[in-house]
């Protein structure tokens, strides 16, 4: 989807933009998810509590991360699941492969993850043979129609019902037309049960990995994910290495803020909870139970102080959802796995500022994201310091690409500027130039840009200094 | 090739920490106010009905009058029961005693391996559960040798038992009262209502995957 240069997102954009029917999809799921999560968070005071221990119990995780990343293997290597490291997505890839050959599998039924969106995943063995099955209501649509999700939460909302029922009836064998969202639901459960039937292997993402115990937590509503890691006698689980969590005490606070913040929902359908394998004795789940811990840039960003935050992401959406920005433009035209403000941060660190920096810029820094973010991560700061991080302006950061759009012009601009500002002379007489010439510099370039939706300010004929001099006040 | 990988991203993680320690706040607790045991029944009740659970409150010793009432009313097949359970022992007796328009018992009677085609063909399951939470409106099941796992996720209906005195104010609670953390079994799921989802225009609709009915009994000792 993204080349190297970055997908070309002005383009995406205006494109977006002009999509009637796309804005009016998202515009009407944006606004029900605003309403329900102030449905569920309506005690202003006790929310506010709920997201300090959140950002509380995140910040412990981040301060103590490898620690808790080497308990949470040996606990789950006592209890049977298999754990494996990946630095790249490329390798995590190779793992999940290896793992279905050793059981000459070609058959996987998936559990919703974006981790494994962020890998690639699907294409990756689909090329080597392998039957790949989205099993969420959501993404299964979108699969179909050879998609890839415009949310974290609702990968399908881009679609109305219309949509998804000619979707249906185009690709799916023997399915007549037909709008009523029951039988569309119908259509799935039916054709997905033979799936998990059959499926040999099942992979699922992690929403909070427990080191005390080494315990998988998974969050649904539909019952996929409990198929995917039950019924196949593998099953495979990816997680970004951000997701563990401390303590088992830490999971009721997170999963209120998870299930409040994502959907609107005290709890959702079920919560699963994996500790092990199929024990001796025990008649059903899976006998080989794998975990793979990916970082792909991860621990390079928790060694910046300020930048680190993004980690405490627990990928709710809610910020998609309260985005000016992503309600008008929907998140394909973002480009990358991660739409929406925790896009906005994540992409550009993970996949270097040339090629996702822009992202950043898209922003009116309104401050909605950091408001609602239920572990508190203040996205508009972050926005600003990468935008800084791209100019490399006093940078002590190593964010990828950092200053790749420095340039002369720019640069002897602002120096220009500085020493305006802190020489009174010179400062002078720049104003008095200023004055008489300011409305006559030609409007090309960065100006013409610039004042294509702004009205250039007029230069007043005096300055205040002046001014404030006839007046007869003394200013020092 | 993988240890390699464990070594490279500890060692990073390890440097990222020490080089700039993150500053931990207090974490304060989160206010609770406990509820008697029949506000927990109601908040209970109330939370899973908002989510198309059918709950019952029974007295303990009719509930298997009450399971038989609720299944010939929607004329079933079979029933999936945990034989040497308290929940599955009582099925069976209430069942030796009047079998007339009953669905036939099925135990869970072999591995998943040996078992899934006549499991996915089953109506309805009934298991027990070890507590619930009011809170939020949750059953929790704790699933084991003679309770597979898929019994409460396969079958178009599941019927959980729950005692009244088992519901927990909060998840919170129920952890801490039971010391979960030392005991943690191969598998724990909380469920709250049938499966359901608002994938299509948010629109919410049940029986995607799982269940498209849950019944819960809440048994209450007189």
């Amino acid at each position: 989807m993204s080349n190297d240069t970055g997908p070309n997102f002005q383009q995406n954009v205006s494109r977006a933009l002009n999509d009637k029917q796309l804005r009016k999809n998202f515009k009407f799921a944006m606004g029900n998810f605003i309403l329900k999560r102030k449905q569920i968070f309506s005690d202003e005071s006790k929310t506010e509590q709920l997201r300090q221990v959140g950002n509380a119990i995140k910040r412990r995780v981040l301060s103590q991360l490898p620690q808790l990343l080497e308990e949470l293997e040996e606990k789950c290597t006592r209890n049977g699941i298999q754990v494996h490291w990946a630095e790249t997505t490329i390798e995590a890839n190779q793992q999940v492969l290896r793992i279905m050959n050793a059981h000459q599998a070609t058959r996987l039924v998936k559990g919703k993850s974006m981790v494994s969106e962020e890998m690639g995943l699907n294409e990756f063995l689909q090329q080597n043979k392998i039957e790949v099955v989205e099993t969420d209501l959501g993404e299964f649509i979108i699969q179909l129609n050879d998609e890839k999700p415009s949310h974290i939460i609702v990968p399908a909302i881009h679609k109305n019902k219309q949509q998804i029922a000619e979707i249906f009836h185009q690709k799916l064998a023997d399915t007549p037309y037909t709008e009523k969202v029951e039988e569309l639901n119908a259509i799935a459960r039916r054709i997905l049960r033979q799936k998990f039937f059959n499926a040999q292997v099942g992979l699922s993402g992690v929403n909070f990995a427990v080191a005390e115990t080494g315990t998988l937590c998974l969050v649904e509503n539909e019952g996929n994910g409990r198929m995917s890691t039950t019924v196949p006698p593998v099953h495979i689980a990816v997680m970004g290495l951000e997701k563990v969590v401390e303590k088992l005490a830490d999971i009721p606070p997170m999963l209120r803020l998870l299930t409040g913040s994502a959907t609107g929902q005290l709890i959702t359908t079920y919560v699963n909870m994996i500790t092990s394998a199929r024990k001796p004795g025990e008649k059903d789940g899976p006998k080989e139970v794998h975990l793979i811990i990916l970082d792909n840039g991860r621990s390079e960003i928790l060694a910046d102080p300020q930048l680190r935050q993004t980690l405490q992401c627990i990928r709710c959406g809610t910020c998609l959802n309260h985005c000016p920005v992503y309600t008008r433009i929907g998140g394909h035209a973002y480009g990358f796995v991660y739409p929406g403000p925790i896009g906005k941060i994540l992409n550009p660190q993970i996949e270097g500022l040339k090629k996702a920096g822009e992202l950043a810029t898209a922003s009116s820094l309104c401050e909605a994201c950091a408001e609602v973010c239920p572990v508190k991560i203040p996205i508009p700061q972050l926005l600003r310091r990468l935008r800084n991080e791209s100019y490399a302006s006093g940078s002590i950061a190593t964010v990828k690409d950092g200053g790749y759009k420095k340039n002369v012009i720019e640069t002897i601009g602002w120096k220009g500027w500085e020493m305006m500002n802190t020489h009174p002379h010179i400062n002078a007489i720049g104003n008095k130039i200023m004055s008489r010439l300011g409305a006559k510099i030609p409007k090309i370039g960065p100006l013409k840009q610039w004042t294509r939706y702004r009205t250039a300010p007029k230069f007043a004929p005096k300055s205040l200094h002046q001014l404030v001099d006839e007046e007869g006040i003394q200013d020092e | 090739m993988n240890d390699a990988s464990r070594a490279q991203i500890l060692k990073r993680l390890h440097a990222a920490t020490q080089q700039q320690p993150v500053d931990t706040p207090e974490m304060a607790d989160l206010p609770v106010e406990l509820l008697t045991p029949p506000q927990k029944i109601e908040t209970l009740k109330a939370h899973m009905e908002a989510v198309r659970t059918e709950v019952h409150v029974v007295a303990a010793r009719d509930w298997t009058k009450l399971l038989k009432k609720i299944l010939k009313k929607r004329d079933l097949k079979t029933l999936l029961y945990a034989p040497g359970t308290p929940v599955g022992s009582e099925v069976q007796k209430a069942w030796a005693e009047e079998p007339e328009r009953l669905p036939e018992l099925v135990s869970y009677k072999d591995n998943i391996e040996n078992f899934k085609e006549q499991l996915f063909d089953i109506d309805a399951a009934v298991t027990s559960t070890v507590g619930g939470i009011a809170e939020t409106g949750a059953v929790i099941l704790w699933p084991d040798e003679k309770e597979p796992r898929l019994m409460s996720l396969v079958p178009p209906i599941h019927i959980a038992i729950l005692q009244a005195a088992k519901i927990y104010t909060t998840f919170s609670e129920a952890i801490q009262a039971e010391d979960w953390a030392q005991k943690m079994p191969t598998n724990v799921v909380l469920i709250s209502g049938p499966s359901k989802t608002a994938d299509i225009e948010l629109t919410l609709a049940f029986g995607v995957h799982g269940p498209k009915e849950l019944i819960v009994l809440i048994l209450k000792d007189e």
